[in-house]
């Protein structure tokens, strides 16, 4: 256990400094949100009827950003060698990197979705839906964003080939929680969408890790 | 093999056989090597006869085309897990993070205690260096916090590539006053290196 916590600790603070760090995350998801209006028109009644949706599909690229030095790092530098000489199953160390990059930038992505929903006209009474969604997605897009990531282990222009991995991925959970978003606005059942996205996210959360260190070995031996 | 926190006993490292290729060409082909308890064999070849490989194979990292590797009574697993240090070309240290987090995780990671990691740093002189970026350090100085890492969490068994090379002559002595205590232990010690090995019995020709 002692084991875990020092490594959570290491993805953290590593995922904290990875290419900026949450800030730049953050700030990435601001500005790019912040573009809709731009192109869509100040309108409100227009802007404020794709305020979610905008949200919650920049959430999933600003999720891209950082995770193509996930496992990168630790490969070139040799450190993966090391992690996988351990008597924790390489499963269970892939995970808590994913966990690390889920607290480290999507628990700040979070947080920051419903104040650009708000922001962009979506009603406050979607807030409390949008962060849930939001904390759901981050997890499955950070542990689907990391069989990504470990799968494009060696690969020249490694994180292009993660994002065309993970993008088509991506698709399920966005639909299911934009679903819900949709659904609630309109005072429809939304409970079915939320459900799906946090089945989603539950199944990337089992079966990712095994993707991840077969890639991980893969990328090794 | 799930959080086996005993370190595993390796008395022996038996090699049989083994061939390895690598990228469509066999690096070696029939090695075979006994080390008991005690000993330390210094690996030799010139560049690219596949020293580092061999390393990573014994470590269970690359696959083996042929052959055999045992670890005495020890599960190659469970040996593999906690039984053995591979100390590669790269020291899987991270520039931004200073010394102390470093080895303070390593240490953890690794499962060695905090009266291991203060003799480490003192044994290695590296008190002075704690408090600095990775980045600020010089390759010796960086090769010195990897070589901490062997001493903070004891294992039988370790994988040397080039352990000396950057180390200037002060710590090469160093260093073999320390591998000679851990072979006095009951450690193993296989180095892939250019100079002598100090204290080494065995050599292992790679051609």
């Amino acid at each position: 256990m002692s084991r875990l916590l020092a490594l959570l600790g290491r993805e953290t603070a590593l995922a904290w400094g990875r290419g900026g760090g949450p800030l730049v995350t953050v700030g990435f998801y601001a500005g790019a949100a912040s573009l809709a209006p731009l192109a869509i028109g100040p309108e409100p009644g227009r802007l404020s009827a794709v305020a979610a949706g905008v949200a919650w599909v920049t959430l999933a690229l600003a999720a891209l950003l950082s995770l193509e030095r996930l496992f990168e790092r630790d490969y070139e530098d040799g450190a993966l060698d090391l992690l996988t000489l351990s008597p924790v199953p390489l499963e269970i160390t892939c995970a808590v990197k994913c966990l690390g990059q889920w607290l480290a930038t999507g628990a700040p992505l979070a947080l920051a979705a419903p104040v650009a929903a708000v922001a962009l006209g979506a009603s406050p009474a979607l807030a409390p839906l949008i962060l849930v969604c939001a904390l759901l997605g981050g997890l499955a897009f950070a542990f689907v964003g990391g069989a990504g990531a470990a799968l494009s282990l060696g690969a020249r222009r490694g994180g292009l080939l993660t994002a065309v991995i993970v993008l088509p991925l991506f698709a399920p959970p966005v639909i299911f929680g934009g679903g819900a978003l949709d659904a609630y606005a309109a005072g429809l059942p939304w409970r079915a969408g939320l459900s799906l996205l946090a089945a989603y996210a539950a199944a990337a959360v089992a079966l990712s890790p095994l993707a991840m260190a077969a890639a991980c070995r893969n990328a090794l031996s | 093999m799930i959080f086996g926190e005993k370190p595993s006993a390796i008395s022996r490292l038996t090699l049989t056989n083994l061939s390895v290729r690598r990228g469509g060409r066999r690096l070696f082909d029939g090695l075979s090597l006994e080390l008991s308890a005690g000993e330390a064999c210094a690996l030799r070849g010139a560049n690219g006869a596949g020293k580092s490989s061999l390393l990573r194979a014994i470590a269970g990292l690359t696959p083996l085309e042929a052959g055999e590797v045992a670890f005495g009574e020890a599960d190659p697993a469970l040996a593999r897990a906690g039984g053995l240090h591979l100390q590669g070309h790269f020291d899987g240290l991270k520039p931004a993070r200073t010394a102390r987090e470093e080895l303070t995780f390593w240490r953890r990671w690794e499962g060695g205690d905090e009266a291991g990691l203060a003799r480490a740093v003192e044994e290695l002189d590296l008190g002075p260096l704690l408090d600095l970026e990775i980045r600020r350090l010089s390759a010796g100085q960086r090769r010195r916090l990897a070589l901490a890492r062997l001493l903070a969490a004891p294992r039988p068994l370790w994988l040397l590539d080039e352990p000396l090379a950057p180390l200037d002559a002060r710590f090469r002595a160093r260093f073999a006053e320390l591998m000679a205590a851990h072979l006095a232990s009951g450690g193993l010690v296989l180095a892939a290196v250019h100079d002598p090995l100090p204290g080494a019995v065995k050599t292992l020709e790679l051609a």
